[in-house]
């Protein structure tokens, strides 16, 4: 065990930081702040696509920092796999505020489907300009009658001539209303097993036909849409792999080191707040976390942070070692479910009675930023899985309990 | 960066385990609970043959010079095992010789502990759930001690036993040796009977001060703590995988219990919550050694967290089992047990959450 870099890392940790004062000067760090309620703003990414964010991402790229795992050929920069390197570059990045690979559904989960089954003017057309953010996605999949049971999904799809002709209704579509393109899955073999009668494709949002009609939710805000489709048109050439293969097509996951980064980030980041919080607000007299049980809570939640952070560490370790993390890799999202909700939770007791205003309300300590981070710890129990179907997977995959009959 | 165990700290791990399967199966367990001192003799000269007693003791006087981290290992598969014995006063009593002034004491015990030749443990906590060194009321005057210690680990077992006091100058650590004037050693019963304590009353006992302030003691409690931490851990990782094999053998409606929803989830998230706390406890361990600022603060927390877990762990797994797990003759409340004593020997949960509050400033 030893928790500091070796001299190699030390040196392309300074080389790093050279790059990012050379490119990305004060003053471009200074004009980089995000809305400070914003979930990208939570998890501490600078979020900036602008032009000038833009090249020095292109700069960036070059130089072999960002989208390691994506070929040259196709816009990224093609590196050989080292977590520690990943690990650096993004401390560094981060530091600096400087544009880091642009979070999202399109970056994260359509360039590896790309990459592993597009053709090639598929990768040529899409994959560049979506890690720049010039073309922004959202994702077709959940729809009011398929959650959990994604697969039985309904929207259709039928061929008539060289084009696919598209009905049904998407839910849960999250930046439907900014996205120029959706990947989507849709039944084109009604016929066939519920598995086998999916294909992915690319719909241009922009399509007619396509209605996207906001969500509001709890916080307040509109993040995600409903979108429905009535005859809309997409080009034969629109379907990535082969059709009725979509399942297994959409099943290209994340298998590379920036699945690592981050881990826990957001929760350290409302920790911290937290904190601070705590040491300033006044309760019944006294500094609120002078009161013993609110000083007790504060310091599990710390520990359970503390772990989660330590644990990130091991995983890092074990990719950096090119070993299996097994089971290891299967608890972080369940974990920080629980930790979320537990911190935030301590975060509205900590403003007393005052907890009870609303977001943006004058008197509310911070602004009411406590009360988003209290609501959205609801929307991750539910986002990309709920924690009962993460159960079911930890149980099922990681300690080898029976599958539960489905149909 | 490497946040990770060696391949020697492996070896070592797998080589302990080895030995506890083929040495010392439950039945092995009960036998030593139910004898008179808790302390099997040849399980011990098994583990000095391996070294294990001398891990933490420098070269020099025959030990491994190891750090904590590899003693945490150790126990880690003590717990796992639920294993017998004063493993816990011997490091604890190895960590506080480390720290004493008096070295040429220290390196003669430290010899004896390395060669299995001396039994040593500590007299750290008072009544009232004291565990501060500066709240010690131990007294000594003209080199004798008087006072209680009323949980003093495998005291009745031990050749010499450190204990915390204070003279005028403070407190510090004195070396007391076995049957000195005036020592009465009162075993207690504990849940617990594979780690034993006694009550210890000091009355007019001659004994050699080796450490002046609060260093010695406090290294000792922390490596405590870190010990505790890496046993609830291996204990409760145990349990889990006894439970999980009970659960897909037990059929009830005609399927393993394992396959209903309530058990997955019931299993599922307890596995989740001990998963990372494995790191944790590694790092408190490797801050002991190596990251001063942090060790402190960071044994505290394990030990808390960890405990904490353990109870949980030995409450659902329990549940999971049903009535057999309520019963004395199936092992699993052998765990239960351990489990109690990690809880409550050198403070609780909360009054170390209290601490990590205080040393972080707060």
């Amino acid at each position: 065990m030893n928790l500091s870099f070796s001299p190699e890392y030390e040196a392309f940790r300074a080389d790093v930081r050279a790059f990012v004062a050379e490119h990305w000067t004060a003053a471009d760090a200074a004009a980089t702040e995000v809305d400070p309620d914003s979930v990208a703003a939570m998890t501490g990414a600078a979020v900036r696509t602008d032009e000038r964010a833009a090249s020095f991402r292109t700069l960036a790229i070059e130089r072999g920092y960002l989208y390691r795992h994506v070929p040259r050929a196709y816009g990224g920069s093609e590196q050989p796999p080292d977590p520690l390197k990943a690990v650096i570059i993004a401390e560094e990045f981060k530091a600096a505020k400087a544009p880091f690979e642009i979070m999202g559904q399109g970056p994260s989960m359509l360039v590896p489907t790309l990459l592993e089954h597009g053709t090639e003017a598929q990768k040529q057309r899409f994959v560049r300009d979506t890690l720049v953010g010039k073309i922004r996605w959202c994702q077709g999949y959940s729809e009011p009658g398929a959650g959990s049971d994604l697969a039985s999904l309904r929207t259709k799809a039928e061929l008539d001539g060289d084009h696919w002709v598209v009905n049904g209704q998407k839910i849960w579509t999250s930046s439907a209303q900014e996205a120029e393109w959706m990947f989507a899955l849709v039944r084109t073999e009604p016929d066939r097993p519920k598995h086998d009668g999916i294909t992915y494709m690319l719909i241009e949002m922009n399509s007619p036909g396509i209605d996207v009609r906001p969500l509001r939710q709890m916080t307040g805000d509109v993040d995600f849409s409903e979108v429905f489709f009535e005859n809309v048109r997409v080009p034969a050439d629109g379907v990535i792999g082969e059709r009725g293969q979509g399942w297994v097509v959409s099943r290209s996951t994340l298998k590379h080191e920036r699945a690592l980064i981050g881990n826990a980030a957001l929760q350290r980041r409302t920790f911290d707040g937290l904190l601070l919080l705590a040491q300033t607000v006044e309760l019944r007299g006294g500094r609120a976390i002078d009161d013993p049980v609110i000083r007790d809570r504060l310091v599990a939640v710390e520990t359970r942070l503390l772990a989660a952070e330590r644990h990130g560490q091991r995983l890092l370790t074990l990719s950096a070692r090119g070993e299996d993390p097994g089971f290891a890799a299967m608890v972080p999202k369940l974990y920080a479910t629980g930790l979320s909700y537990d911190i935030a939770k301590l975060a509205m007791d900590v403003q007393g009675d005052k907890g009870l205003l609303a977001i943006g309300e004058e008197q509310a300590h911070f602004s009411g930023m406590f009360t988003v981070a209290y609501m959205w710890s609801l929307g991750i129990l539910i986002a990309g899985g709920t924690a009962n179907i993460q159960r079911n997977i930890i149980a099922e995959r990681g300690l080898g309990m029976p599958r539960e009959v489905r149909k | 960066m490497d946040f990770g165990l060696s391949e020697e700290q492996v070896l070592l791990k797998d080589s302990v385990r080895r030995y506890f399967e083929g040495e010392c199966p439950t039945s092995r367990v009960r036998t030593v609970m139910e004898g008179s001192d808790g302390h099997d003799v040849g399980l011990w000269s098994g583990l000095t043959e391996m070294g294990i007693p001398g891990l933490l003791v420098p070269e020099a006087q025959g030990g491994s010079g190891l750090d904590l981290l590899d003693a945490a290992l150790v126990a880690e598969e003590m717990g796992w095992a639920c294993i017998p014995g004063p493993y816990l006063a011997c490091v604890m009593a190895t960590v506080g010789l480390l720290a004493v002034d008096d070295t040429s004491v220290a390196a003669r015990l430290l010899s004896g502990i390395a060669a299995g030749d001396i039994l040593a443990t500590v007299a750290l906590g008072e009544d009232g759930d004291e565990w501060d060194a500066d709240r010690v009321q131990t007294r000594v005057e003209g080199g004798v001690l008087r006072g209680t210690k009323p949980l003093v680990p495998y005291a009745a077992s031990a050749d010499v036993v450190l204990v915390a006091a204070r003279d005028a100058e403070g407190p510090g650590l004195w070396l007391v040796e076995r049957g000195a004037g005036g020592m009465t050693i009162a075993p207690l019963e504990g849940s617990d009977m594979t780690r034993r304590v006694a009550r210890v009353t000091l009355a007019e006992t001659p004994g050699t001060k080796i450490a002046s302030g609060r260093r010695a003691i406090d290294r000792a409690r922390d490596a405590g703590l870190v010990l505790l931490a890496a046993d609830a851990y291996g204990g409760a990782q145990r349990c889990v995988e006894m439970t999980r094999d009970y659960v897909l053998t037990r059929e009830q409606f005609g399927q393993p219990i394992g396959a209903f929803q309530a058990v997955k989830h019931q299993l599922a998230d307890l596995a989740t919550q001990l998963e990372p706390a494995l790191s944790l406890w590694w790092y408190a361990a490797h801050a002991y050694d190596h990251i001063p600022e942090d060790a402190a603060r960071y044994a505290a927390l394990a030990k808390a967290h960890l405990t904490d877990l353990y109870d949980r762990a030995m409450r659902d797994c329990t549940e999971l089992h049903g009535g057999i797990g309520f019963t004395w003759e199936y092992d699993l409340q052998l765990w239960f047990r351990r489990a109690i004593f990690d809880r409550a020997f050198l403070g609780d949960a909360a009054h170390h959450r209290q601490r990590a509050a205080d040393l972080a400033g707060w």
